[in-house]
């Protein structure tokens, strides 16, 4: 110890003390590949993970005997939070993996034309489900979005006081609300009216909104907050009422993110299950009526077919695996048209 | 006008939804399901229309699909729902008057039936079997009888022969090892490895709990001393629970060293052998119908309620005993007469031998015997 | 929308003092606003009146009247305890893998990786936060379940003298601790996607100074990133717990459950969680009082959710008083 640090000022050179730019890679090559020899082909998993730990005790050894313990720290930080980034990409990889290998088979023609509807064995498809998920997406969207948008509109334009603060409050509150809760307080309301053991399209509707709103309210808030002042301004100097521009200036200049926010809620809301389980159950049958019997959404078709497969099943397995890749793709290409809106018809803000 | 090209976007997508338009499998009732066989020959009569709403156990659930999607491929005016959403819950929702048939594991208890009121907490005022017309009485009918299995997965164990009191024992947990004295003396040529038994049980209320602890504490008492019930025992906390039927078929799949009773449809490649008598016997639906032949119908009921007193402690080896009965629950006379014939309809459909061979098929049901089809045809024919 | 426009052009005119006379669309206007704004609260009071409505009869109801849930149990909170704790040990098991593994991943973005990159690994992040939980649900019980049982035999045999590692281990997967890390990938994105935003909040010149002043980059980042991201960090954490909490269908789908109380992560007996246990009896047990203990537990949730939010929330507000001043 004592023999170290009178040693280390006197290395003078710029490149003493410091490893050599290829040691890393030449440490990590050589640990994963003595590692997945060792352990062998089938254990090939434990083998990478084995290496990885070899290679991080090899290079913080090597840099604490080269470098000094700061750097080997340093070194050794790194690779944690490197590992951390491939550790989150696992079950990535892994879940788009599995969808695509036991979802494409059935990604057929006749999983979009057909109905589960007196289907025994294999075929059928999940039109019932995809229409329902639209059906009750689109019920869900038109409910939350008149809210939602006035209400940020208040809390930007018109609040001001205890109100204001008691809604923004309560509206971080209805984030938090977990989604089986939200189908729980839409299967007590639609069941006191209705009678015990209701199912609609629309209570899904109802539980699905309660999840929207919020998301809506923040994310149209945000969007309307960053309108500069000056064009509101500028429009009540020419003797424009408020609302109208509110309205005609406002909402215009914010319209892109608006839309953005909401897709996004849509994406947040599409994949839910919990709430519609409670809700809208399961039928085999195509159902148009929201307002009657049961509606089958992607999510539950999913979970009902899983759950009839009993993992054995190879018919009900693969309809729903094609289910999940269909709903990861819907999600996926609602994300990418919130992003296209948001770069194309995003208005040219002044300083940027 | 932004707000008015969002209003223009969600018109499209409603206008995307309705050109979506109809299933190609739907509303072409000539075409038979793919997969599934031909539309039966009843004889039902030509011209049936209307819908029907039928809820309860998921044990027949496969059946019921199988039942329905044939029926109504015969009959494509008809269309018919069936939730297997529980035994309970079909109970109740038939008591209530939410379904016109109920499907359920066990019959309604003579008290249900004598006060649905109290029973079924019927608000006041509400007519209790509200489908039915006032003063109708009530049908129950076994038409769906499967096997309870007992499956296992363990390596290199082709067959396994088990007592009742040595299951009792594994599902108690007092057998913890396959190579257990009480396993290797009823199994003296297989060779049972030193591997964890982890037993498998519904963690949710059914109808195959009831029966399965029913068939253990009528033929081990001794080794089970719990409550019959559609829970699991809340003393014994060990071994693994599954929801569904579809879970305890999915882990005996995954797990090695694990034993699970479930519905015969659901079974998987290795069942247990039952001692019965002093032979031991694989589940069969030949096995299974002749229990249920051999049993005796519950006294003290109204004509035209079947309810079956199984006979658990049979020692016939050709008798299988583990054994599920579920009822098909309607009323006598509807209140819609209509709906009546409807029900009569389907419930004829399903004695019959085609639908009872569907249900063999389709969910390893076993077949009704002749002698019970006559009294259940008996029974449907008053109804209207 | 015509006949509003003609009702400010009629009502324009006039409108020419300063002071300026109430004008009836802004008046309609200002209305509907508020109403909305109102109607939000309304929801929320509705949602927490329908709760205790349906679920107070529920936890005050006598086991026979409940039999299919309360069965087994002497009363609602005999039978909501082993639930409440299942829920709560899930979700701080999901934090302790998800909380270090979101700020690796945000310093990796945040500080570590090329700049061009950065936007690219953020968006591969947010895609875990697309699957849907139902998905995450089947790829848990089908795939990853299994995956994980040689792991599982390994930490039992050779480290089950701890106690959280022992009992018979499960040799399907279906445990906790799987549950537990399903969620952790499922509240990931959410801490991460914090994280990051705070650590890149950092002022540059608190970064510069420490580099300039001989620090590592991990000397760096402790001592100047890190102080200042902590409300950030803490935020973040408890917005994943709270979903963690709240999370159904992944639980109901992977975690094979019996209804005990227990601390061993890997044995087939585990508790259950109150979302995954209504989502699963629901079925079974929709009828009469049953569902009113079904949504007992369910306000149960609400409150332990809304505790938990409210703490993060009182939390950053505590924290980012002196914290962002300096």
């Amino acid at each position: 110890m004592t023999v170290e640090t009178r040693t280390k000022p006197i290395s003078t050179s710029l490149t003493a003390g410091k490893l050599p730019r290829w040691t890393t890679p030449a440490l990590l090559a050589g640990a994963l590949v003595v590692c997945t020899v060792l352990l062998g082909p089938e254990n090939f998993a434990g083998g990478i993970a084995l290496g990885a730990v070899v290679y991080l005790i090899g290079i913080v050894t090597l840099s604490g005997i080269v470098e000094g313990r700061r750097k080997a720290t340093d070194r050794f930080v790194t690779s944690l939070v490197v590992a951390a980034f491939l550790i989150a990409t696992i079950p990535l990889v892994s879940v788009s993996w599995t969808a695509l290998s036991l979802g494409l088979p059935r990604l057929d023609v006749a999983f979009f034309t057909q109905s589960m509807a007196g289907i025994i064995g294999e075929g059928g498809g999940a039109l019932h489900a995809i229409v329902g998920t639209l059906l009750i997406t689109l019920a869900a969207t038109l409910i939350s979005v008149p809210i939602g948008l006035m209400t940020s509109i208040y809390l930007v334009e018109y609040g001001r006081g205890p109100l204001a603060r008691a809604i923004t409050f309560f509206v971080d509150v209805m984030t938090g609300i977990p989604s089986i809760v939200a189908g729980l307080f839409a299967y007590s309301l639609f069941s006191m009216v209705f009678g015990s053991g209701h199912r609609s399209g629309i209570s899904g509707a109802v539980a699905l909104s309660v999840l929207m709103i919020p998301v809506v309210v923040r994310s149209s808030e945000e969007m309307l907050r960053i309108v500069p002042n000056e064009l509101r301004e500028a429009s009540y100097a020419l003797g424009v009422p408020k609302w109208l521009t509110i309205v005609k200036v406002v909402l215009p200049t914010s319209i892109a993110g608006i839309m953005t926010g909401i897709v996004l809620a849509i994406a947040r809301v599409i994949g839910e299950t919990a709430p519609l389980l409670l809700t809208a159950g399961y039928i085999a049958n195509m159902n148009y009526n929201l307002f009657d019997g049961r509606m089958t959404t992607l999510p539950l078709f999913v979970f009902t077919t899983y759950k009839n497969s009993g993992g054995t099943d190879v018919a009900d397995l693969d309809r729903a695996w094609t289910g999940a890749l269909v709903l990861i793709l819907i999600v996926l290409a609602l994300n990418l048209i919130a992003r296209l809106i948001a770069r194309y018809f995003a208005p040219k803000k002044p300083g940027r | 006008m932004k707000i008015t090209r969002f209003a223009g976007a969600a018109l499209a997508l409603a206008t995307a939804v309705s050109l979506v338009g109809c299933a190609t499998n739907e509303q072409q009732p000539t075409t038979a399901a793919p997969g599934g066989e031909s539309p039966a020959t009843t004889d039902s009569p030509a011209g049936l229309t209307g819908s029907l709403a039928g809820s309860g156990a998921s044990s027949q659930g496969k059946a019921q699909d199988a039942w329905i999607a044939t029926f109504t491929n015969a009959n494509p005016g008809v269309s018919i729902a069936y939730d297997g959403g529980g035994s309970g819950a079909g109970r109740t929702a038939f008591a209530q008057g939410g379904v016109e048939y109920a499907g359920s594991d066990r019959a309604l208890k003579t008290a249900e039936l004598d006060d649905p009121a109290t029973a079924f907490q019927l608000g006041t005022g509400t007519q209790p079997w509200g489908k039915c017309a006032a003063d109708s009485g009530i049908v129950q009918l076994p038409l769906y009888i499967s096997p309870i299995a007992i499956g296992y997965n363990l390596d290199g164990v082709e067959n396994l022969n088990l007592d009742s009191s040595t299951i009792a024992k594994i599902f108690s947990g007092k057998i913890t090892k396959w190579n257990d004295p009480a396993i290797a003396a009823l199994n003296p040529d297989a060779t049972l490895p030193d591997l964890a038994v982890t037993p498998v049980h519904r963690s949710t209320n059914s109808g195959t709990t009831e029966n399965f602890t029913d068939y253990l504490s009528k033929t081990a008492a001794a080794d089970w001393p719990f409550e019959v019930s559609g829970d699991w025992p809340a003393e014994l906390t060990g071994g693994e629970g599954a929801a569904e039927t579809g879970d305890v078929a999915s882990i005996l799949d995954s797990g090695a060293g694990t034993i699970g009773y479930l519905d015969a449809s659901r079974a998987p490649g290795h069942t247990v052998a039952l001692k019965v008598g002093d032979q031991f016997v694989k589940y069969s639906p030949e096995g299974a119908a002749a229990v249920v032949a051999g049993s005796p119908l519950e006294e003290g009921r109204e004509p035209f309620d079947l309810a079956v007193t199984l006979d658990r402690t049979t020692t016939d080896p050709s008798h299988y005993p583990l054994v599920l009965i579920s009822y098909l629950i309607g009323c006598e006379t509807y209140a819609d007469a209509n709906q009546g014939a409807l029900v009569k309809s389907y419930f004829s459909y399903i004695a019959s031998t085609e639908g009872q061979a569907l249900a063999g098929e389709q969910a390893g049901a076993a077949p009704i015997s002749d002698d019970l089809r006559a009294k259940v045809t008996a029974a449907i024919d008053v109804i209207s | 929308m015509t006949s509003t426009t003609q009702a400010a052009e009629a009502s324009s005119p006039p409108a020419t003092s300063l002071q300026g006379k109430p004008r009836p669309g802004d008046r309609n206007f200002a209305a509907t606003a508020l109403g909305a704004g109102i109607f939000i609260l309304v929801i929320l009071a509705a949602v927490t009146a329908f709760l205790l409505i349906q679920g107070v009869p529920g936890m005050l109801a006598d086991p026979a009247d409940a039999p299919t849930t309360l069965g087994q149990s002497a009363n609602f909170w005999d039978y909501v305890w082993p639930l409440a704790f299942g829920t709560i040990w899930a979700s701080i098991l999901a934090l302790l893998f998800a909380v270090p593994l979101s700020i690796g991943i945000a310093l990796f973005i945040s500080h570590y990786a090329h700049r061009s990159l950065a936007s690219v690994l953020g968006y591969i992040i947010d895609l875990l936060a697309a699957v849907p939980s139902v998905v995450y649900g089947l790829w848990g019980s089908t795939v990853f379940a299994k995956a994980v049982v040689p792991i599982y035999a390994w930490l039992n045999a050779n480290l089950g003298w701890i106690p959280l590692f022992g009992g018979q281990v499960s040799v399907t997967g279906r445990t906790i601790l799987t549950a537990a890390m399903v969620l952790a990938v499922m509240v990931l994105p959410i801490i991460t996607a914090i994280c990051r935003e705070v650590f890149l909040q950092t002022p540059k010149l608190h970064e510069e100074a420490a580099l300039a002043l001989g620090a590592t980059r991990w000397e760096m980042i402790r001592m100047a990133v890190l102080p200042f991201a902590r409300p950030g960090i803490i935020s973040g954490a408890m917005l994943g717990l709270g979903r963690a909490l709240g999370e159904t269908m992944a639980v109901a789908m992977v975690l094979s459950a019996t209804g005990v109380v227990t601390i061993q992560l890997l044995t087939s007996t585990n508790p259950s969680t109150i979302p995954a246990n209504i989502a699963l009896k629901f079925g079974e047990a929709g009828y009469g009082l049953n569902v009113n203990v079904l949504i007992g537990t369910g306000l149960v949730l609400f409150v332990v959710t809304f505790g938990v939010n409210a703490l993060a929330r009182w939390i950053v507000s505590r924290r980012s008083e002196f914290s962002g001043a300096n």
